[in-house]
């Protein structure tokens, strides 16, 4: 049996990826993937935590997340596509006509 | 499901079934006629406000202690429902002359609102989760409703981004603090935190749960979005989200805050401490040099952040608690009327393609619209906190409250940054009282209406601002 320490320092690890890839990358779509990832980080650690205190509560929790994941890219892409149709061009530091 | 946790529930079931049922009528409703939707929308609203009026007083839980009412709940409920009134009265006249004269404006607002709702009446960090994503989801919509403008574009997907961003601190801090103690309810936290397992993860987890709170109502230095998102965004959605989604992202910090994490009070008072006093400074001094008025409001915003948030400073301690959270409350309210008021006059003087919106636009106006300049100067004073208006009042109970908690520190970087604040403001009422010009403004009834009634609530308050601090207080759970 894997201890949960692991998992969890898995998970910071995931979650420290996804927080400075959302940092450092420029392409909106990269941003959401690491996002994504993000979130994921959240669930593996709600599995684990769940698993070691054998409470259902952390695993509906996963549920919860997954569904509002996929609510979160069907807004996030359809947002992104619509960008997209109106300058050709998907790239972070070319949004700047909002500046002051 | 019980008896009980419907009742609980009762405003906002029928506010959510509300929305679902207009999102269909609204099919059926001619393209231009898109004001009936309008209509049912607010009269959605006017009918959850009224069961919630029926609640004033009642207390419980419900769900197995997944929700809850109280005073509090119901205090910001009625508010949040007001907003979005006001919200609608905005919008009505303003996305028509826009041309995004679509239905599903007003059912993504009620569905914003269901989520404010639910995230005052939390008792579960799943709760919390699930409120943050409903009302965030169709703000990030409403962004980018000017579509294909692209600023406003552009406001979609950087709030999209950052909103997203913050949703994964917020995942992530409630898997550690349910790693630390076995459990995501409010009461389960508390009592598994004062028997002493207050661990690192627990303490990790409620300041990763800050930082997601943070990005929600702008907090310095969470707030990089907030001028971008406010100036592109179409200005009624940008007045209702600096309204009800600060309202709703503070709800539910005090409501976490204060029922789950007491025992971890002398860490977080002194971040928030640092949070308070880093958004008042950087909002006020950064508004000095804005010439756009929606990013001048919007930085603005940031600022009153921070003075709300200086009530939250000792939410720790038993005896200042009360009292200073009232005064939280206070001056909630009173920057969302102010709020509601001067975004009101901006989306009056805004032109098509943005055109409008430079603070040398309102040039002139104090001559040819004497009411209109009358009403954007209350509001100037209100924020500033100049008397006779409810900001002043608001600041006072403020900056006593941090007085008796021992925060002179804070207080006196409130004063000093009103101050400052008095600088930017001002030099919008002097463009419209001092300088020749000729602007034009849009007349339309509602909008006219929501600003009048905002000017005269500000002023109005102000005299009798006792009624509403002993409502505040009684709110405080």
């Amino acid at each position: 049996m894997v201890p949960v320490d692991y998992y969890i320092l898995l998970s910071a690890v995931l979650f420290t990826l996804g927080a400075l890839g959302v940092l450092i990358r420029r392409n909106p779509l990269i941003i959401f993937m690491s996002i994504e990832l993000m979130l994921n980080a959240g669930n593996l650690a709600f599995v684990a935590f769940a698993n070691m205190y054998k409470s259902f509560s952390g695993q509906i929790f996963v549920f919860f997340v997954i569904a509002v994941a996929a609510a979160e890219v069907a807004v996030g892409l359809a947002l992104i596509v619509e960008i997209f149709k109106t300058r050709k061009n998907i790239n972070i530091d070319e949004m700047n006509s909002l500046k002051g | 499901m019980t008896q009980t946790d419907f009742y609980i529930l009762l405003p906002l079931t029928v506010l959510t079934v509300w929305a679902c049922v207009l999102l269909l009528v609204d099919l059926f409703i001619p393209k231009d006629r898109k004001g009936i939707t309008a209509f049912l929308a607010a009269l959605g609203l006017a009918v959850t406000l009224g069961f919630t009026v029926t609640q004033i007083g009642r207390e419980g839980t419900g769900f197995n202690g997944m929700v809850t009412l109280d005073g509090f709940s119901t205090f910001i409920n009625v508010l949040i429902l007001v907003s979005g009134l006001f919200g609608i009265a905005l919008a009505y006249g303003y996305i028509k002359r826009m041309g995004i004269d679509r239905g599903e404006y007003y059912t993504l607002m009620l569905f914003s609102i269901t989520g404010m709702m639910l995230m005052a009446q939390a008792a579960d960090l799943i709760i919390v989760f699930l409120a943050l994503e409903l009302l965030s989801i169709p703000l990030y919509v409403l962004a980018a409703f000017a579509r294909p403008n692209l600023q406003s574009e552009e406001a979609g997907v950087k709030y999209f981004l950052l909103g997203a961003f913050a949703t994964g601190f917020v995942v992530y801090g409630t898997a550690l603090v349910f790693g630390a103690t076995g459990t995501t309810s409010f009461s389960g936290i508390f009592f598994a935190a004062s028997n002493g397992t207050s661990s690192l993860l627990l303490t990790i987890g409620a300041a990763l749960l800050l930082v997601g709170f943070g990005f929600k109502v702008a907090a310095v230095p969470f707030h990089m979005w907030t001028p971008d998102v406010y100036q592109g965004a179409p200005t009624a959605v940008t007045a209702f989200m600096s309204s009800g989604a600060k309202i709703a992202g503070f709800a539910a910090l005090l409501r976490v805050f204060a029922t789950a994490f007491p025992s971890l009070s002398a860490d977080i008072t002194n971040v928030l401490w640092a949070l308070a006093a880093l958004t008042m400074i950087v909002g006020n001094i950064t508004a000095i040099t804005q010439t756009n008025i929606k990013r001048l409001l919007a930085y603005s915003s940031i600022a009153h952040a921070g003075y709300i948030l200086m009530a939250f400073v000792p939410y720790g301690n038993k005896e200042v608690m009360p009292v200073s959270i009232a005064a939280g409350l206070f001056y909630l309210v009173s920057y969302a009327v102010t709020n509601f008021g001067s975004w009101g006059v901006v989306i009056a003087l805004e032109k098509a393609e943005g055109r409008g919106l430079e603070i040398s636009d309102y040039a002139g106006l104090a001559k040819k619209y004497p009411a209109l300049a009358l009403a954007m100067t209350v509001f100037m004073l209100s924020f500033i906190g100049f008397p006779p208006t409810l900001g002043m009042v608001g600041k006072f109970y403020l900056f006593r409250a941090a007085i008796a908690g021992g925060y002179s520190g804070l207080a006196i970087i409130g004063v000093v940054t009103s101050l400052v604040s008095a600088y930017y403001y001002l030099r919008v009422v002097v463009n419209m009282y001092m300088r020749e010009g000729d602007p034009t403004i849009e007349r339309e009834p509602w909008l006219n209406f929501a600003t009048a009634a905002t000017a005269i609530i500000t002023v109005g308050l102000s005299f009798v601002p006792q009624w509403l601090f002993l409502l505040a207080s009684t709110a405080v759970f």
